[in-house]
């Protein structure tokens, strides 16, 4: 199932409550992240073009399911821009359209092993999935 | 000492010692642990959006409940924590949190985050004190060489979280020193574990618990500790065979405290 609805850079704003526009590309947050070679957006890049409105491309990217949500980013950042809460946002308008879940309950029981705590379960269907 | 203490799903099932061995060592230091009778999963995550509402319920309403009965809300899991502390801070300060959150709940009062919501090892540093803490051990762990490992959610983002320096942080090595032991210091204690990536990506898990537990063995420690039931999991089967091993630091506390064979 494809992507249906548009989303904006004014939804990304509204839902993440940051204002990319604030970004001055100094790199900190990508130089932080402990994800860097696994994303292919990274964090810097992501701020950029949420303010130059390319939500589609963010929408589509491997970035939004490979962040850790470690607010490594967010608290490197010298003006606020919260890195995280945007890579969010834009996970949130695609996980709430219609057939986007990225993890499916189905799936779990393969992944399981003995070790595997409760809390690794949640929180990956909390992220992936509505 | 009374406080309301909130556990979490996970400190029911397969972090069953953390929760103990925390509850045994509270009981010797004199604190009495009351958990409440109808908690809720926090989620295991904090819903960034802003305009996620139902996802924060859960936390407010063991928020609430502690500040009915008058008490400081103590938590061990640190992702418990860092849900609890985050929704409270909205609840303070995001008036639309605020009353989306109270509109859903129509409790008697609304809540405005006046709960005071303070991690175990804050109570051991803020409530009993280090000090204290030092003198009510009988077995120092004086041969231990203990890298502490923070990982995320208990120190970022520091402003709301408060819970020491976010990128140089001390109170677990005080912990550990106040047991006797030697803190190991290591770059990766507060960089992740890899978290819930182990479940999406396993390969990127492992290389993300792998550095962290390198960089400990590189320092020449000869166990870790942690307070997340996760960071546990990713540090341990996330890792090479015979690697340092990882604790839950109410363990080795419970070991210094002379309470660890009653379990």
């Amino acid at each position: 199932m494809s992507l249906t609805n548009q989303v904006t850079a004014a939804d990304i704003l509204r839902i993440s409550g940051v204002d990319a526009s604030r970004c001055m590309q100094c790199g900190k947050c990508s130089g932080a992240c402990p994800n860097y070679d696994e994303m292919d957006i990274p964090p810097h890049r992501f701020a950029i073009m949420v303010r130059q409105g390319r939500i589609t491309e963010l929408m589509e990217s491997q970035a939004i399911y490979r962040c850790l949500s470690c607010f490594a980013c967010s608290q490197r950042c010298p003006r606020n821009v919260e890195p995280a809460k945007l890579i969010e946002a834009v996970r949130l308008t695609v996980i709430r359209q219609k057939g986007q879940n990225h993890m499916k309950a189905d799936s779990i029981p393969e992944k399981l092993d003995e070790k595997l705590p409760q809390q690794a379960i949640v929180s990956a269907m909390r992220k992936y999935s509505k | 000492m009374k406080y309301s203490y909130y556990p979490g799903c996970t400190l029911k099932t397969k972090a069953k010692d953390l929760d103990r061995y925390g509850r045994l060592c509270a009981e010797k230091l004199g604190i009495i642990l009351e958990e409440p009778d109808n908690w809720q999963c926090c989620g295991g995550v904090y819903p960034q959006g802003e305009d996620e509402i139902a996802t924060k319920l859960s936390s407010v309403r063991a928020l609430a409940d502690a500040k009915e009965k008058g008490q400081d809300l103590v938590t061990l899991c640190s992702a418990c924590h860092h849900v609890l502390k985050r929704v409270n801070h909205d609840m303070k300060q995001n008036e639309t949190i605020r009353l989306r959150a109270n509109n859903y709940l129509k409790l008697d009062s609304p809540y405005q985050g006046e709960t005071n919501v303070i991690h175990y090892l804050e109570m051991l540093r803020d409530k009993v004190g280090f000090d204290n803490l030092k003198k009510a051990v009988v077995n120092p762990q004086t041969d231990r060489k203990i890298a502490p490992y923070y990982g995320c959610l208990l120190l970022r983002p520091g402003k709301v979280m408060a819970f020491d320096d976010p990128e140089d942080p001390r109170i677990m090595e005080d912990f550990i020193r106040a047991i006797g032991a030697t803190p190991v210091k290591y770059s990766q204690r507060n960089e992740c574990c890899g978290g819930y990536l182990t479940l999406e990506n396993k390969k990127a898990a492992q290389k993300r618990a792998g550095a962290v537990v390198d960089s400990a063995e590189q320092a020449g420690a000869d166990l870790m500790i942690t307070a997340c039931p996760l960071c546990l999991y990713n540090l341990d089967a996330n890792v090479p065979e015979g690697s340092v091993p990882v604790q839950y630091f109410t363990e080795i506390l419970a070991e210094a405290l002379g309470v660890k064979e009653e379990v």
